[in-house]
């Protein structure tokens, strides 16, 4: 048996990122149907993020510019890339709309998109924002139209005299169907249908009449004079592509070993509704499956969610704007940058010796300002900026320790306080015994006794699951 | 008989040992009692950015290369004249290389790549990292699944080794993945902790995420022992560059030397990407591989290490053969790749070099697909089984 905090945690971890020890106080003791109303009631509206501005950035013509203008350009590229990725972060921090951020990320991976230009990337990022908890079908328009997309994926070069087949490709073997399930034929015809879709300076979508392949194309077995809003409406028509999106979301929301059966039954109920990921999330955080012990604890939190919540649980602030980059690039995963069009990996592949001992070092390093001796990788790319440093680094942060203790003082027996923050920071009982934190730290004052616990705690291996 | 009695008794002295399964310990044991029976050991090079492949091996007969780099082709009379019947030779800062190349130890391959070249250094990375098509995406590298083929009989994390502080892909298998270190030293003491070791102790059964977290973690610590134990045995006294791949290689020979049973090494040289001013960047870096890779090989060759030793270098794409208006060079397509040994069939140049009158959008056409390189590191040195580790068949080549 699931202890209620347990599942009430379960469905914030999985739902947003974790609970602090305030939304602790407040949310303990409810009912989970109450909660998960609450979740998509604050998720309610899609708060944009609107940190990096046009006209400096995609307007400008950078064959006519002077060395010096085009390297004062690459710096101010940087570092609104720099405040692009830090704002999603703090956003996600922040708690505000949380189940729009944690699908926001989960999309971010399933349309694995990266540019060189901040403005677009804050504009796709805000496309997924908006659509995250609506249809499927308007969220793929939609991105299939964003200039992020139309960019990495070539569309741009996709004409009528040489089509360029980057964009069909990657929708249906990444965003839709999945591999095995289209022809080449497939792709060549659906490259003809997006003839045309590109964007223009502003950053909007353009329809260019003058390349687009107006002829008649078979794809998937049906012709017509389709364009690119045809090809993906038969896409949707196709149950694979319910089938496709329901497992991925399964994988990352409650089990990365997919109980096939359930799948295809929720991917059924997912077309039969339209694609409504709402409806398809509500019967996943109603069901009680979900909270079923195999699918409690079991994720290896991704770098962005051990970062996230983190941060929560302790109220952590960097000192050093920078550092957080830093900490995704040794950890394996940088929003806005994506490894290639397939997203992170996830799940195990997050796990290696070199990312468990940073992981596992983690709150040491925050709680007791350690050195951390570890560079992030040379790529070699010019434009990526590295944070390499010889000797130590600290990762300077101050940690808001009042909200924490108070939630935690005010049970005297210590065996029970141990219990107590062991059901909060760990999600399934540690597979090492904790007595001995008891007999070590017994004699240590309340406040002592807690942060000592806690940093031990937050360094087993169990604290990387949720 | 001294020496291994101090081995046998520094291992079993130390906890992290306990946790190698007996057998394994045998295995371990056996190496060390004979010495002759040396395993293959593959090094890679990786030259990140993109190294100017046009400006390493240079056509210097060809007024092609001339005239589509006024500013950045390496004048004739500067060009260390390597091969006069292909006309190839070599920028004057891989001079150290020389020697390499007298006794036959160097193989160079001309124009390698892959169809469809991808010219962003993400993606080409990870093509040449999981050696997948340019329209796949896979999640293992081609030593990662070198390691999962190897669990088989022996399956530790330290059978791959690469000196950085965090793992390339390459090295990532589904079943194991290959340990970083800057130093066998550093990642010791990263293990020392009284509170991690004690966690790393715990046996963890199931194949559920909990037990694959403790169990990497006992790999982790186990391997950071046997490493910096092992790597004890033999400090080379050899002079390396201080740069910081002679520091990687440095590091690499010494545990060669010390008979660790590792079988893959990896390191990178980074900063290529030659976008701008490229005379002077490309120059330092040239000279700092040639230079470090000399002295890597000599110390072996001293030190009776090198013949079980193939040392591999690449890089993600070759650069555009016309210059830019910035006085360097953009991502490119096909490149040069050196092969280092002293067993080689074929030393010298491998094949012509590339045609310039016969470009791919401004870049060199491949002849050779990357994966037939690493087809024949498989097969004929690793004695792996490169079908399945690639996935499908690539052919031989003959330089082993």
């Amino acid at each position: 048996m699931i202890a209620q905090q347990r599942k009430i945690q379960h469905l914030f971890w999985r739902a947003g990122f974790g609970l602090t020890p305030q939304e602790l106080n407040q949310w303990q003791g409810k009912k989970l149907s109450t909660l998960i109303d609450e979740l998509f009631k604050e998720s309610q509206k899609a708060l944009p993020l609107s940190v990096v501005n046009l006209p400096k950035i995609a307007s400008v013509n950078r064959k006519k510019m002077t060395a010096e203008e085009r390297k004062a350009f690459r710096k101010e590229r940087q570092e609104q890339s720099k405040n692009l990725n830090r704002a999603w972060l703090d956003r996600m921090v922040s708690g505000k709309g949380r189940l729009r951020e944690k699908m926001t990320l989960f999309w971010h991976g399933h349309f694995a998109c990266k540019t060189p230009l901040p403005y677009l990337s804050q504009m796709q990022n805000n496309t997924l924002r908006e659509h995250a908890l609506g249809k499927f079908g308007d969220l793929l328009l939609a991105v299939s139209k964003d200039p992020a997309m139309l960019q990495f994926l070539n569309n741009q070069q996709n004409r009528k005299q040489q089509p360029n087949e980057n964009f069909a490709r990657e929708l249906l073997e990444l965003f839709t169907l999945g591999r095995g399930n289209y022809t080449e034929k497939d792709i060549q015809e659906a490259a003809r249908a997006f003839t045309g879709w590109g964007f223009n300076r502003e950053g909007q979508f353009v329809f260019r009449e003058r390349v687009h392949d107006f002829g008649s194309k078979t794809f998937m077995g049906k012709t017509g004079n389709f364009n690119g809003e045809d090809i993906i409406k038969i896409v949707l028509e196709n149950p694979q592509t319910a089938q496709y999106i329901t497992t991925k979301l399964y994988k990352f929301l409650v089990n990365e070993e997919p109980d096939t059966q359930r799948v295809k039954e929720l991917a059924d109920f997912f077309y039969q509704a339209d694609y409504d990921i709402t409806k398809l999330l509500q019967k996943i955080f109603n069901a009680n499956w979900f909270y079923d012990e195999q699918n409690v604890g079991v994720l290896i939190k991704s770098p962005v969610v051990l970062l996230v919540s983190t941060r929560r649980n302790f109220g952590i602030t960097f000192q050093n704007k920078d550092i957080q980059l830093f900490i995704q690039r040794v950890l394996g995963q940088m929003v806005f940058n994506p490894p290639n069009v397939a997203g992170w990996a996830g799940g195990k592949y997050w796990i290696d010796s070199s990312t468990l001992l940073f992981r596992l070092q983690f709150t040491n390093y925050i709680f007791l300002q350690s050195d951390v001796r570890v560079n992030d990788k040379d790529e070699g790319d010019v434009n990526v900026e590295n944070f390499r440093k010889t000797g130590g680094r600290k990762l300077k942060a101050t940690v808001a320790w009042e909200p924490y203790l108070k939630r935690f003082s005010k049970e005297k027996n210590r065996k029970k306080l141990l219990a107590e923050l062991e059901q909060y920071l760990l999600q399934s009982n540690a597979a090492v015994s904790t007595e001995e934190f008891l007999k070590k730290w017994q004699n240590e004052e309340t406040g002592n006794f807690v942060k000592q616990v806690t940093l031990a705690l937050t360094a087993l291996p169990d604290y990387q699951l949720a | 008989m001294k020496r291994r009695n101090f081995i046998q008794k520094s291992a079993l002295a130390t906890t992290g040992t306990m946790m190698i399964p007996a057998f394994l310990k045998a295995f371990e044991l056996q190496r060390t009692v004979n010495p002759e029976a040396a395993h293959p050991i593959v090094v890679i090079i990786q030259l990140s950015g993109g190294n100017d492949g046009l400006n390493t091996i240079i056509p210097y007969q060809n007024d092609l290369y001339y005239q589509l780099r006024p500013k950045l082709a390496i004048p004739k009379e500067q060009v260390i004249s390597i091969d006069k019947k292909k006309d190839l030779g070599w920028h004057p800062a891989l001079q150290p290389l020389q020697s390499l190349y007298d006794k036959g130890w160097l193989a160079m391959l001309n124009n390698v790549g892959y169809p469809n070249p991808d010219r962003s250094h993400f993606r080409s990375m990870d093509i040449w990292h999981t050696a997948s098509d340019a329209d796949e995406y896979w999640y293992t590298g081609w030593l990662g699944r070198f390691l999962d083929a190897h669990c088989e009989q022996d399956c530790q994390a330290h059978t791959a080794i690469e000196i950085d502080d965090t793992l390339s892909l390459a090295l990532k298998g589904s079943e194991l993945k290959g340990l970083a270190m800057q130093d066998p030293r550093k990642f010791y003491q990263m293990t020392r902790s009284g509170f991690l070791k004690k966690v790393s102790e715990q046996k963890v059964k199931g194949d559920n995420n909990t037990a694959y977290l403790y169990k990497t973690l006992a790999e982790t610590v186990s391997s950071a022992d046997y490493v910096y134990e092992k790597s004890q045995v033999k400090q080379t006294a050899a002079s390396y560059p201080q740069t910081s791949l002679g520091r990687r290689l440095k590091t690499i020979s010494q545990m060669i030397q010390s008979g660790l049973s590792t079988e893959v090494y990896y390191a990178s040289l980074s900063g290529f990407d030659t976008h701008v001013g490229q005379v002077i960047k490309h120059q330092r870096l040239l000279k700092q591989y040639a230079e470090a890779l000399k002295a890597f090989v000599e110390d072996l060759h001293k030190s009776n290490a090198f013949d079980q030793v193939l040392v591999l270098t690449f890089s993600e794409f070759g650069r555009r053969v016309k210059q830019n208006a910035s006085n360097g060079t953009d991502h490119g397509a096909a490149n040069n790749l050196f092969v280092v040994g002293k067993n080689l069939k074929k030393a010298g140049f491998y094949n012509e070099g590339p045609n310039l009158s016969d470009l791919d959008d401004g870049d060199i056409k491949y002849q050779i697909d990357f994966r037939d390189i690493y087809a024949t590191l498989l097969k004929k040195h690793l004695k792996a089984d490169d079908k399945k580790i690639l996935g499908k068949s690539f052919n031989y080549l003959n330089f082993i």
